[in-house]
């Protein structure tokens, strides 16, 4: 004779085999190896983008330009401003005639050829022609280099003085001062806007990712049968939470690798380069607590959301589908956000951040470019807070039936059979 | 004990169980019938305490059935249902923990049922690898592998061969000797007559049959005869006292009211040929089903 169970469960024993195990299993996948090194190698390249792009145009030829100087007198001191500008753009005299140039440019000898020639005031004038002009960089050089010899010409006619040419080009002084306590100077709010930009796309994509991967374990939880063990060992709403949480640990985990990549590879950076005049270098910490505690709450909001959606469907084909609304929702309060990084004073930008959905962003967006009182970061905040709460009661109980109810509609309107399901009475 | 009371759930209009009260001593196997939709799979869901009863109680050995005794039930769900992806070993255990067992000991325990089971090398496997018959194995193993004390197990024998439902027959006998109580339901009426002592059948959430498996036949008075010849002997179905007939390869199969009718029908076949069989047959419980539940099965 065998014998038989005597065991007892304490109740956070299986809370957190479950956590674990929705940990564990998902750490292991191929999928999310290979997604966070990939992720990884995009911000080391994204930090070294200058090297790269510099070790690429290293590898580029010099451009020519053709040019028919029908004064016979511009060609020369055009083709040195032009060297002093743009030293891989090298202008070439010729006599050829434009059709003959037509046939060069086709060929790929020349990028484009250049007509210079003077207006009835006897100011330069050129006209330039190319397959296409799409390159803006090639035109505008050669447009500053006629523009800097119309100067001097102009300065050589009014005899000036070489300082007093420097004087005329000389830009006026402006500058701009904030007057708030703690608001940001101008230069702070560029670095502001590149940094909350940055980490907006960050909670962007990890609450669209997290909240897909909640869903879909709990879709394949229900479509391959397993949910109704589960459920008979431990109580679905203990279930959906250790998952949500299992899942945000893992989310925190792979943030954590990317940020430990991110500040090794910025601050490997020479001063002076693109990344450490954007501000990256200096980035404060409480820039990146405010970033990681939204993330978290922002996660929970849209997590207890998908564990529900989850919950409705029988196939994991159609967890897409039922994600569809709460993916709008992420991808609106992004593109407000975007909206108010240029905008943040607006009220409109005011008013959405403390709509729930919105808030991880938005109120980021604040928090990033303005100073703000703390007081409107905590009613934030709560609110945000009180929406997880609302929002973890009623998935609780979406959740509790949805996972009993198999059938081939998989729509919202299900919601209110899954909370009939789950009545206790 | 077991002990269902006036048990009875709701879905809205529906009423998918119908005050159901039932008594399934310790150490019993018991079987649970029905058609399809007529209650079963609803009543092991409330016995679990997936779902709650509208009314009446459910006790198991005077307690409440609840989260807190789950490490002590077992179950195997009609609708088969493990991780595709994870590897089988793996995969028991994590279930058996999730029942509140100690990590080595299920490791040990699924050891020893996959030998039993002929499928040592399937530990390391992944389910969706697995035959069909073979995952049904692993299925059975993460209900039992816990050693519950109530086990219930929905279509235990459905889509396995012949050999395999065997050995998964005498599992079920082994631990009903080694103390378990096992309730399980299946469409199979030749395993429940094999295996249960005591049934009870359902019909739209209320049970028509309830007892033990030699009283419920008795009662039921009806009795069936074979009847074999080399001539037609279809005409007995004409004989008053039968209730209905069914031609077989080689005669034919008449269900009588009573014992006595088949005195008749072994007079009326006096003469008329050379009777190879003619034999009275207790009814079968696929008889009994028929009559009571009204649907046929095969």
């Amino acid at each position: 004779m065998i014998s038989l169970s005597k065991r007892q469960v304490l109740p956070m024993n299986n809370f957190w085999m479950i956590l674990s195990q929705s940990y564990i299993n998902k750490f292991k996948t191929k999928a999310f190896i290979v997604t966070t090194l990939l992720i990884a190698v995009v911000i080391i390249a994204a930090a070294n983008m200058e090297q790269i792009f510099s070790y690429f145009d290293d590898e580029e030829k010099e451009t020519k330009i053709a040019v028919i100087d029908k004064t016979g007198t511009m060609y020369e001191p055009f083709k040195a401003q032009l060297a002093v500008i743009a030293d891989d753009l090298i202008a070439v005299q010729t006599d050829k005639t434009e059709n003959e140039l037509k046939d060069e440019v086709e060929k790929g000898t020349y990028k484009g050829y250049l007509l210079l020639d003077r207006t009835a005031d006897e100011l330069p004038a050129a006209t330039y022609k190319a397959e296409n002009i799409a390159n803006s960089e090639t035109t505008s050089d050669i447009q500053q280099a006629l523009q800097t010899l119309k100067t001097m010409e102009v300065a050589g006619k009014f005899q000036l003085t070489n300082e007093q040419i420097q004087m005329w080009n000389a830009p006026a002084a402006f500058e701009t001062v904030a007057l708030a306590k703690n608001a940001k100077s101008e230069e702070e709010l560029m670095q502001a806007q590149a940094l909350v930009y940055i980490l907006l796309f960050f909670i962007y994509m990890s609450v669209i990712m997290y909240a897909n991967m909640i869903a879909s374990e709990v879709a394949i939880e229900k479509s391959s049968r397993v949910m109704e063990i589960l459920i008979s060992s431990v109580s679905p709403v203990k279930q959906m939470f250790a998952k949500i949480i299992g899942i945000g640990l893992l989310g925190l985990t792979q943030m954590g690798i990317w940020i430990a990549f991110a500040y090794v590879a910025l601050s490997n950076q020479s001063e002076g380069s693109i990344v450490s005049l954007m501000g990256l270098k200096s980035v404060s910490a409480s820039m990146m607590v405010y970033a990681v505690v939204l993330f978290i709450l922002g996660y929970f909001l849209y997590a207890t959301i998908a564990a529900l959606l989850g919950s409705l469907v029988s196939r994991l084909e159609d967890v897409q589908q039922m994600m569809m609304p709460l993916t709008f929702l992420v991808m609106i309060g992004f593109f407000i956000s975007m909206y108010g990084l240029s905008n943040p004073e607006s009220t409109f930008i005011t008013v959405t951040s403390y709509i729930p959905f919105f808030t991880p962003m938005i109120m980021f967006v604040r928090i990033g470019l303005l100073s703000i009182p703390l007081w409107e970061v905590a009613l934030g905040f709560g609110i945000l807070l009180a929406a997880i709460f609302v929002f973890g009661v009623i998935g609780a109980r979406i959740y509790k039936g949805g996972v009993l109810m198999y059938g081939k509609s998989n729509s919202l309107k299900d919601m209110k059979k899954a909370l009939e399901m789950s009545k206790d009475n | 004990m077991l002990i269902l009371e006036n048990v009875t759930k709701k879905f809205n209009e529906f009423t998918a169980v119908n005050e159901l009260s039932l008594q399934i001593p310790e150490q019993e196997l018991f079987g649970f019938l029905g058609a399809n939709g007529a209650g079963k799979t609803t009543t092991f869901r409330m016995i679990l305490g997936i779902l709650q009863a509208n009314e009446g109680t459910i006790r198991w050995n005077g307690q409440p059935v609840n989260y807190k005794t789950s490490p002590l039930i077992g179950y195997l769900p009609e609708e088969r249902g493990l991780y595709p992806k994870m590897k089988v070993k793996e995969q028991i255990v994590y279930l058996a923990r999730l029942r509140g067992m100690d990590k080595k000991e299920a490791a040990a325990e699924t050891d020893s049922w996959l030998e039993r089971f002929n499928v040592p090398d399937y530990a390391g496997k992944k389910v969706e690898e697995l035959s069909k018959g073979n995952q049904q194995k692993i299925q059975f193993i993460a209900s039992v592998v816990h050693k519950p004390q109530l086990l219930i197990l929905d279509e235990p024998f459905s889509g396995l061969d012949p050999v395999n439902v065997e050995l998964l027959k005498q599992a079920v006998i082994q631990l009903k000797e080694s103390g378990s109580t096992i309730v399980f339901s299946s469409h199979r009426m030749e395993h429940v007559e094999e295996l249960c002592e005591n049934l009870c059948i359902m019909h739209h959430g209320r049970p028509v049959v309830h007892g033990g498996l030699r009283e419920i036949k008795r009662s039921f008075g009806k009795k069936n005869v074979a009847v074999q010849a080399d001539f037609d002997v279809s005409f007995l179905q004409d004989i008053p006292g039968v209730l209905r007939s069914r031609k077989t390869a080689e005669g034919i199969l008449l269900q009588i009211a009573k014992e006595e009718t088949s005195q008749h029908l072994f007079s009326a076949l006096q003469g008329k040929g050379f009777v190879t069989k003619f034999e009275l047959e207790e009814p079968s419980l696929n008889d009994i089903f028929i009559e009571k539940a009204g649907a046929s099965y095969e």
